[in-house]
């Protein structure tokens, strides 16, 4: 895993993907339309626009934000930082999940619309980390709300969320439907 | 250095009369009192013009579970204008209050809480005295030597009644016991923990 430059894609065929991307493109200028499948439509859709719930809690948090920054970039993946829950798709649990702090984790997940996804960063997020035998911390937050890509480290290098964000990216493209 | 905080502590000690100990230690200026006298020394190490200790810095707690006064409360001041630190200890224990601070220094308010919250020092005449830092409805001092590492409850979302409910602690994995025997500090001839699956030819 690396920085992708425009070189290299995520494709494995680039030119098979140009000779696709030119048919679409005949196939529209002579009928006016496309054909498609609406679930796979709509799965491309969400996995282009995860917008992310940022949930900052510790150092955790730090490195999210580094992967917004101009080196990782998130938001050319369309996931963008989205502070309100309302408008956000997945959140980033990023940091040590206290007690005081569980009831309002929730309730800032259940403001979330559906389909949500819950990315839990780093030690503490996934299993109480360095805090696990406290009698203040969550051990996981997977005890609070449900987790679909635990990504791991103390904290995590703003790389390997990036990779967790791909792999959600992957899990939407492969396991979304419609109804949920 | 050290002399000048002699003379200092003398000095409070006669002006004040308010202390029942004063020691220079590792070049700190360290005085002790009792709680019916804190709050008229602390008002004197403010106003006085040869300490004007104008900050408070902070107020902190210590547990001694073997005496019989348990508690420690710590206050550190610091002086600007002398540039001078001091620290002030009173003990007490969990029934005997300690006289605010709050009225003297506005910063003590908050320490006092957070000093009462994980130590359980009760703080006579606060303006509000009530947990700061832990949950809310949480239960016990988890500053004491005497609580449990991991408390008594532990939270998880039920399903069913659709909230975060309290559970009584149930820890999965053992605690992990360390050895804090260290072999390059002595004692090399004794059995470390694993040295009995090394073999005697190796």
């Amino acid at each position: 895993m690396g920085v992708i430059t425009p070189a290299q894609s995520n494709s494995v065929n680039p030119a098979a993907d140009a000779a696709l991307s030119r048919a679409l493109n005949d196939e529209l200028a002579d009928k006016g339309f496309v054909v498609a499948q609406l679930d796979k439509l709509v799965n491309w859709a969400r996995s282009g626009s995860l917008w992310g719930l940022t949930f900052g809690l510790a150092c955790c948090g730090v490195e999210m934000i580094h992967c917004w920054m101009s080196r990782y970039d998130l938001d050319r993946f369309g996931v963008a930082p989205m502070p309100s829950p309302r408008s956000a798709d997945v959140m980033i649990v990023a940091g040590t999940l206290t007690n005081k702090m569980a009831p309002a984790l929730r309730k800032v997940y259940d403001q979330m619309a559906e389909p949500r996804y819950v990315i839990s960063m780093g030690s503490c997020a996934n299993g109480g980390g360095y805090y696990h035998y406290s009698y203040a911390v969550v051990r996981g937050c997977d005890r609070v709300v449900p987790v679909d890509i635990y990504v791991p480290g103390c904290p995590p290098t703003a790389e390997a969320l990036l990779y967790g964000v791909l792999q959600l990216q992957k899990k939407v493209r492969r396991v979304g439907t419609l109804v949920r | 250095m050290d002399d000048g905080m002699k003379e200092l502590g003398d000095h409070i000690a006669a002006a004040s009369g308010a202390t029942t100990g004063v020691s220079v230690r590792l070049g700190e200026l360290m005085l002790e009192t009792t709680p019916d006298k804190v709050v008229a020394l602390l008002t004197f190490l403010r106003d006085d013009p040869k300490c004007l200790f104008k900050q408070l810095v902070d107020v902190c707690g210590v547990d001694w579970p073997e005496r019989e006064k348990r508690f420690d409360v710590v206050y550190n001041l610091l002086s600007l204008a002398k540039n001078q630190r001091i620290r002030v200890k009173v003990a007490t224990d969990e029934t005997t209050p300690v006289p605010s601070a709050a009225a003297v220094y506005s910063s003590a308010s908050w320490f006092e809480r957070e000093t009462y919250d994980l130590y359980g020092v009760w703080f006579a005449d606060h303006p509000d005295l009530r947990r700061i830092l832990t949950d809310y409805g949480f239960e016990g001092h988890p500053m004491r030597k005497d609580f449990p590492l991991t408390g008594f409850v532990e939270v998880r979302w039920d399903d069913v009644q659709k909230r975060v409910v309290y559970e009584p602690v149930k820890l999965t994995q053992e605690f992990r016991k360390f050895d804090f025997l260290s072999p390059w500090e002595g004692g090399i001839e004794r059995m470390l923990p694993g040295d009995e699956k090394a073999t005697k030819a190796s």
